[in-house]
């Protein structure tokens, strides 16, 4: 953002002299801000001329955790597990199926009337698409100047339109765009504006709670960075608390205070950001540790690879959901409970959950192996791998060399030759 | 010899160059004037090789890459400029019957949505099949043989059974699989690969990654990787060109340009990546967004953007500067005049240079 833009919005709280101010939201910081319990969210799936019911998508399927005031969430997991559907339930976009979401111990799922107005209110969203999110034939100030309308009440004038643009053209310095950008249209705007747009719209109604689903995903790295520390920024001015959507590990990892990792409708784990990237647990954590490529040309971890897709939601794996794709379960010999038993999401350390009957099996030494996260100091003795129930590489399933259609005469000669190990770059390093 | 020489001999084969592209320009003519999509990209690429053509959303890369299989479509696209050599041929100057023999013959294309490049009503067996029979002296029952072992060669479990699946069927995961045997069964010299795991998973795209380098190294075909992903360029090519608004500005070994950057559009997009090490603090960001094609700046087109411009030759635009073996950088600080500012921009720390967001 540019020289203090965001000091200079009248909207925007100032800072207090002194330590907190007496029973703000900073007092609070730690407690629970946001319950979710067993929340479960179900979207039936039609079939035929009478689009008759013929089974459930169970996109959310009993999801317990919270957010505390004051911290960053970070949900990961792979496109479909249903990361989306859980923000959208916590903030009524999407009608649960069952379970419970507490606001401040409020039943956020039984509000209606004034109640919901003000949840509406008080929880915000920021969506992934920064195109589609925004309705191109609103002018800006329509678009963020809509939910003002909303809320509109005789104490904060927001039903006049003086009011209105003024609070817009506020918001739009907030977020680092020009005050007189109101009269534009989405179209006029790049990727990074329109997502600082749509920051705007959930910031100008000064909510405490805000899902971001996904906000840099779109973007490119460059324009991501600025995204990224715009809401580091406003996070810290609005006292906000945000439920964190990501598929990118590092994003995660950089902005969250606590992380929790989904795969087809489950937390499998959860605990505070240092913990979890160190110290993974549930398998399938430690696998999208393991996958993310890493921009450092020295690092060279093995990878554990794995096999298959993501079963579908609809039709979920027996037992333990994760099964049919675990490395863990294959290298214990497939015990039993793995495939009728659903593991409980249990603690396996203060503040870390996990749901796998086999967690204790995993130790960091095996961790660090695959996953160039995890920073851990290698026990000088080290366990032998049928003890710590090592990861092992997980081929994928490629033939040998001999399979291979032939090769032209000359790259043959060249395919089997070993690569340096050691990079022979330039002697500086990183500068 | 150099050490850095010795290593990259090594690394890419025998050394003979299999793709040269000499300052390739592709333009677009369209309603408001000219969109200058290529305007001064050079690489080369050596046989068996694996180069990585890397930047950020309309740099460039994907015109790049149909300009070398010559898909642009011309008008309303030009070759405005420059040569793309392969083994010695200007793949510009052949007429369509020859660039369709070495299109899916000697190099392959992979696409980032394979949808958008398979046939929505062929069965896969049948695509395959018929890519063979265009390239390869083999009758249809051979082809189909190619086909099958070119699904076994990818690791597609069921093979007999996907030759018959519509691509429909098919999860991204397993249709990039069938891309990649698609290019593999007519032993290309090159496949050139544009964002193959940019739509997919984490855990699937590691399966592609690894099937790529895999398949790349048991066959010795030179790969020509474009991503945005300056970890996939690190754990999957030998060598890197950055790209910019057009242009190429930086080239040299995945080292060399990702450890110490020698342009400061590289050095910027290394400083954006959020990692453990940079939590707690603010992202050191690239100010500002790429020029409109329209309004380019005059000179060099980072340096609205460059937190090291100072006022080196406004107008002018910096050349390629030669600064080793395969290793270039268009910026201005490696004119000998300017050697103090090259000193300033060796001195600053990645973590406090580009301090400005936004
Ligand atoms: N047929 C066309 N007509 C006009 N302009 C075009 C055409 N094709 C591409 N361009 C423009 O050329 C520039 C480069 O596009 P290109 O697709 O090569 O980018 P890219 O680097 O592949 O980006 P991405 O990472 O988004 O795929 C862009 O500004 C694009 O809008
Ligand atoms: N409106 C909907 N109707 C039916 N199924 C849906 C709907 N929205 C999402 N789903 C399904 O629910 C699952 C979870 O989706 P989503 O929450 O969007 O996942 P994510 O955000 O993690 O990618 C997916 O299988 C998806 O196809
Ligand atoms: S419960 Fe079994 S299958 Fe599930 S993650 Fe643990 S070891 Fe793997
Ligand atoms: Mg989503
Ligand atoms: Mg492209």
């Amino acid at each position: 953002m540019t020289d203090g833009a965001a000091a200079a919005g009248p909207a925007a709280p100032t800072a207090p002299a002194a330590g907190p101010r007496p029973g703000s939201a900073d007092e609070r910081n730690g407690e629970a801000l946001v319950e979710v319990r067993d929340l479960k969210t179900y979207y039936p799936i039609k079939a035929g001329i009478l689009r008759r019911t013929v089974g459930q998508v169970r996109a959310v399927d009993g999801v317990d955790f919270e957010v505390r005031r004051g911290e960053v969430f970070g949900l990961v997991g792979e496109s479909g597990c249903g990361k989306t559907t859980l923000g959208r339930t916590i903030v009524r976009l999407e009608k649960a199926t069952s379970g419970q979401v507490l606001l401040d111990g409020g039943d956020v799922l039984s509000f209606d009337g004034r109640d919901l107005k003000k949840m509406r209110r008080r929880m915000q969203v920021i969506f992934q698409d920064p195109v589609g999110s925004l309705n191109p034939r609103m002018p800006i100030s329509d678009i963020i100047g809509e939910g003002l309308l909303a809320q509109a009440d005789k104490q904060n004038g927001w039903g006049e339109r003086k009011v209105r643009d003024k609070r817009v053209s506020d918001y739009l310095e907030v977020v680092g765009l020009r005050r007189d950008y109101t009269r534009r249209y989405p179209h006029e705007f790049s990727g990074g504006q329109r997502q600082r747009i749509g920051i705007a719209r959930a910031l100008a109604l000064s909510p405490e709670f805000i899902f971001a689903d996904e906000p840099v995903s779109a973007l490119d790295v460059s324009i991501q960075s600025q995204i990224l520390n715009l809401l580091i920024d406003l996070r810290e001015q609005f006292d906000l608390t945000f439920l964190f959507v990501a598929h990118n590990l590092s994003v995660v990892q950089y902005i969250s205070d606590r992380v929790g990792v989904m795969y087809l409708g489950k937390l499998v784990e959860m605990a505070d950001v240092a913990e979890l990237y160190a110290h993974p647990r549930h398998p399938y954590t430690i696998a999208l540790l393991s996958a993310i490529p890493d921009p450092d040309p020295r690092v060279k971890s093995r990878r554990l690879v794995l096999t298959g897709d993501v079963p579908s939601p609809a039709n979920p794996p027996s037992g333990c959901r994760f099964h049919t794709r675990c490395w863990l379960r294959r290298q214990l010999n497939n015990p039993e409970n793995c495939e009728t038993e659903d593991p409980p999401f249990r603690e396996l350390a203060s503040g870390h959950r996990v749901a796998c009957h086999w967690a204790e099996s995993v130790v960091d030494a095996a961790v660090a192996d695959v996953v160039p996260t995890a920073d851990i100091e290698v026990p000088t003795e080290l366990p032998t791998p049928q003890d710590v129930g090592a990861p092992v590489v997980t081929e994928i399933e490629t033939p040998s060399v001999t399979d291979v259609v032939e090769p032209a005469e000359e790259a043959a000669g060249t395919a089997g030759e070993a690569r340096p190990e050691e990079p022979q770059g330039p002697t500086q390093g990183r500068v | 010899m150099t050490a850095t020489e010795a290593a990259r001999e090594r690394r890419t084969g025998v050394g003979d160059v299999l793709l040269d592209v000499r300052d390739l320009r592709t333009h677009f003519e369209v309603m408001d004037g000219t969109v200058k999509a290529v305007d001064g990209v050079s690489f080369s690429l050596r046989q068996g090789g694996r180069l990585a053509l890397v930047g950020e959303s309309g740099c460039g890369k994907s015109v790049t890459a149909l300009s070398i299989m010559r898909l642009i479509e011309v008008p309303p696209g030009k070759f405005a400029g420059g040569e793309i050599l392969f083994e010695g041929r200007n793949l510009l100057k052949l007429n369509d019957r020859e660039i369709r023999k070495v299109r899916g013959g000697e190099i392959a294309m992979i696409f980032q949505e394979p949808m958008t490049s398979l046939n929505p009503v062929m069965t896969v067996g049948d695509q395959i099949s018929e890519a063979v029979l265009l390239h390869q002296p083999v009758n249809r029952k051979g082809a189909q043989e190619v086909a099958l072992q070119s699904l076994v060669d990818v690791g597609v479990p069921d093979p007999k059974r996907r030759l018959k699946q519509y691509p429909f069927e098919l999860s991204g995961g397993m249709r990039q699989r069938i891309m990649i045997a698609m290019a593999l069964s007519c032993n290309p010299k090159l496949i050139i690969a544009d964002e193959p795991t940019t739509a997919l998973d984490v855990t699937i795209q590691r399966q592609i990654l690894e099937l790529i380098k895999n398949v790349q190294e048991r066959t010795g075909t030179a790969l020509l990787l474009i991503t945005h992903d300056l970890g996939v360029v690190a754990e999957t090519v030998d060598e890197v060109a950055v790209m910019y608004a057009g242009r190429v500005v930086e080239t040299g070994t995945v080292e060399e340009v990702l450890l110490s950057p020698r342009h400061p559009y590289t050095r910027g997009l290394l400083e954006s990546i959020p990692s453990q090490g940079k939590k707690g603090q603010r992202l050191s960001a690239i100010k500002g967004v790429v020029p409109n094609p329209f309004r380019m700046p005059k000179g060099c087109k980072f340096e609205p953007r460059c937190p090291y411009a100072w006022q080196a030759g406004a107008d002018e635009e910096p050349p390629l500067f030669d600064l080793g073996p395969d290793r270039m950088s268009r910026c201005w600080l490696y004119d000998p005049r300017y050697a103090d500012h090259l000193a300033e921009y060796e001195g600053r720390a990645p973590k406090k240079s580009a301090e400005v967001a936004s």
